[in-house]
């Protein structure tokens, strides 16, 4: 008997593992932090998207808007001196680390303030300061290298946290495969987080792996639980967090969560989504993390005016970050010439 | 002076900096409880407990990942791929992310870490487990390549190499494993991008690296003693940084150049000199710079095939032999 293949194109109901069950309520301090996080990333994503489409941002650049409330969830459960470990649909893992909005769209326009003074791009944001270890543009690479840092933490007796975020095409590629089972072996303190939003680039995930759920399905082969949660819904996303990050602090090895989430643009710059069926994008929309968590907020007493609070500074912030970073210099040549080794320099011959 | 062999020289000096500093780790397959496949490691876990020397399964791409997550974030790890052949299995890691995370994020992570490897042909393993791939090395920026001859060097560069705030690919020439040599008693630490010139001549300046360097003393003894012909050898020691000082320095009092290198003819690392010396020392040459390398080909596994194509001795003295004459 074949059991009827569940649709996983649709946004299901929430389901939450059972080991989150009867965690305390969310303080409104933190669903407050939950939501400005949020809208924060989604402004910012905005942004960066009006900025291509005025040519200030050059060559690509991949955006997560609708995916905010993974990020948001991770960055609120985490410590500040957590390690995180990002694909090039960084921007918002990067910022909710504390880094700036300016510095972050002065990259992605080849800023002096930039980031990294314009030598990374869109797919690099790494501010090492506040845990972001990095953004990565190869598909896998940083699995294992999230797992390293989990090591180093481990061996240091520190008690961080290294998470590492990716999407679901991701696990399709070896080093996922290669990166999940050298974590469960050595007990390594890593949250792998794959952020299933359906697509691998321009291609439905469900086309292209064996499993329905493309992490949570494998998770068995690693000894893991096959945790899915709703990555639309915040709270959600941040008890979950919470359930890992305890986990791995208490030496209980690493954790496989798969969010659903849906991204509202397409791959890239250069894609305008049209694969995508018009029934399925609206169901998505109408499940953006961030309306749904507006309402919730408001449901659960908390006033509009603090939201709307929220809402105008942030507003506010990204034109002045924006306007700071349109008036940034381009970086001097200079600095292509230096930092390929330790002591500053670019030196290969005597 | 003690007497090691090559692959001696190897857990000396990891042991030597581990007993220098707790943030040197060690991993790779086979390497702890069996002291590694050529037996480099014997003893290590033994001493340094499962904690710094660890076993890991056949994950080259988690290998290397994990030396890069550790090493950006306060270890020192060496990593080892048990042959230089399988960097081909995780050569994102190690060309991508390695190399150019530092660059690319305007210098905020350093990657002190050394990724060592079994090199070369001369053991009849074949095609896909003789490969000399340094030069895959040498061609990605914000990599040092390091090859040494002797089981001197072994200890002293590879000491070097870990404490070195830049990746290093450390390669170990595998034929040569088994070499005897004298190795300075106590902490012995060699700098890198040092060529070294283990033989003095007038004639010709002859540049080596690893295996080929004791081929190319060999040649030179046979030049010196059957044709009278004096050949200064050099051990170029490290591909980067490259110390171009003392090859130039050695054919401006030659006046001739010959590369010897294992690696398959196509962008070989004698290339690079080759084109230096051409560019900065054309009028004071004598004649044409001379490579000899191994074909453009696969290495072949039997004892004949592997033979005729590697730079033996004989060759190096007949091309030697017709440049000068």
């Amino acid at each position: 008997m074949t059991k009827k293949k569940k649709d996983s194109s649709k946004p299901g109901k929430t389901q939450i593992p059972g080991s989150l069950k009867g965690e305390p309520e969310i303080n409104t301090e933190t669903r407050l932090r939950l939501y400005r996080t949020m809208y924060e990333c989604r402004v910012l994503e905005q942004r960066a998207y009006d900025l291509f489409m005025q040519n200030l941002v050059k060559g690509t650049s991949h955006l997560a808007l609708g995916q905010e409330a993974i990020a948001s969830g991770f960055g609120t459960a985490m410590r500040p001196d957590d390690y995180t470990f990002c694909t090039y649909r960084g921007h918002n893992h990067t910022y909710v680390r504390g880094v700036s909005m300016v510095s972050i769209l002065g990259e992605l326009m080849g800023r002096e303030c930039g980031l990294l003074r314009g030598k990374g791009g869109s797919m690099h944001l790494t501010s090492v300061k506040h845990g972001a270890m990095g953004s990565y543009a190869i598909i896998g690479a940083h699995l294992p290298v999230a797992a390293g840092a989990a090591w180093s933490a481990q061996y240091r007796r520190t008690k961080q946290v290294s998470v590492c975020f990716f999407g679901d095409g991701t696990t399709n590629i070896g080093a996922f495969h290669e990166a999940l089972n050298f974590a469960v072996i050595w007990k390594l303190p890593v949250i792998f987080v794959c952020e299933n939003n359906l697509y691998m680039e321009y291609t439905a995930i469900k086309d292209v792996t064996a499993v329905e759920n493309p992490a949570a399905d494998r998770a068995s082969a690693y000894g893991l639980e096959a945790i899915v949660i709703d990555g639309n819904d915040v709270d959600v996303v941040y008890e979950a967090a919470n359930t890992a990050f305890s986990k791995a602090r208490e030496g209980g090895g690493p954790t496989l969560i798969e969010a659903k989430t849906y991204r509202h643009g397409g791959h890239s710059r250069a894609d305008p989504g049209k694969y995508r069926p018009d029934e399925e994008l609206q169901a998505w929309l109408n499940k953006d993390p961030i309306p749904m968590y507006r309402e919730r907020l408001i449901g659960l007493g908390i006033e509009e005016t603090q939201l709307k609070k929220v809402e105008s500074e942030t507003d506010e912030a990204i034109d002045v970050a924006t306007e700071q970073a349109r008036n940034s210099p381009s970086p001097s040549t200079d600095i292509a010439f230096i930092d390929v080794w330790a002591d500053g320099g670019a030196s290969w011959r005597n | 002076m003690a007497q090691l062999t090559y692959r001696e020289a190897v857990s000396a000096a990891i042991a030597q900096e581990m007993r220098r500093d707790e943030n040197v780790v060690f991993l790779g397959e086979d390497v702890a409880a069996a002291g590694g496949v050529f037996k480099t490691t014997a003893g290590l876990l033994e001493e340094f407990g499962p904690e710094r020397v660890k076993d890991t399964p056949i994950s080259e791409q988690a290998i290397i990942g994990a030396a890069m997550g550790a090493s950006m974030t306060g270890l020192r790890p060496i990593a080892e791929i048990m042959f230089s052949d399988f960097f081909a299995v995780c050569w994102d890691l190690v060309a991508n992310q390695i190399a150019k995370t530092r660059y690319m994020t305007d210098g905020q992570c350093s990657f002190p870490l050394v990724l060592r490897s079994a090199n070369g042909g001369g053991s009849r393993f074949g095609a896909q487990h003789s490969q000399s791939v340094e030069n895959w090395a040498m061609a990605i920026p914000g990599l040092k390549v390091v090859a040494p001859s002797n089981p001197a060097d072994v200890k002293g560069l590879l000491a070097a190499s870990i404490r070195d705030p830049d990746p290093v690919m450390f390669f170990e020439q595998k034929s040569l494993y088994s070499v005897k040599g004298e190795v300075p008693d106590g902490e012995h630490i060699e700098p890198l991008g040092v060529a070294s010139i283990v033989r003095a001549g007038t004639d010709v300046t002859v540049a080596a690296l690893a295996a080929m360097v004791p081929r190319a003393l060999k040649a030179a003894e046979i030049l010196q003693d059957q044709h009278g012909i004096s050949c200064e050898v050099v051990d170029v020691r490290c591909l980067v940084p490259l110390d171009t000082q003392t090859i130039l320095g050695s054919v401006v009092r030659t006046s001739r150049f010959v590369t010897v290198e294992e690696n398959p003819r196509l962008c070989g690392w004698g290339a690079e000199l080759a084109s230096i010396v051409a560019e900065e020392l054309f009028w004071d040459l004598d004649g044409p710079i001379v490579r000899i390398t191994t074909p453009h080909i696969p290495l072949p596994s039997a004892d004949e095939l592997e033979d005729a194509v590697m730079p033996s001795p004989e060759r190096i003295v007949q091309n030697i032999k017709k440049l000068v004459d």
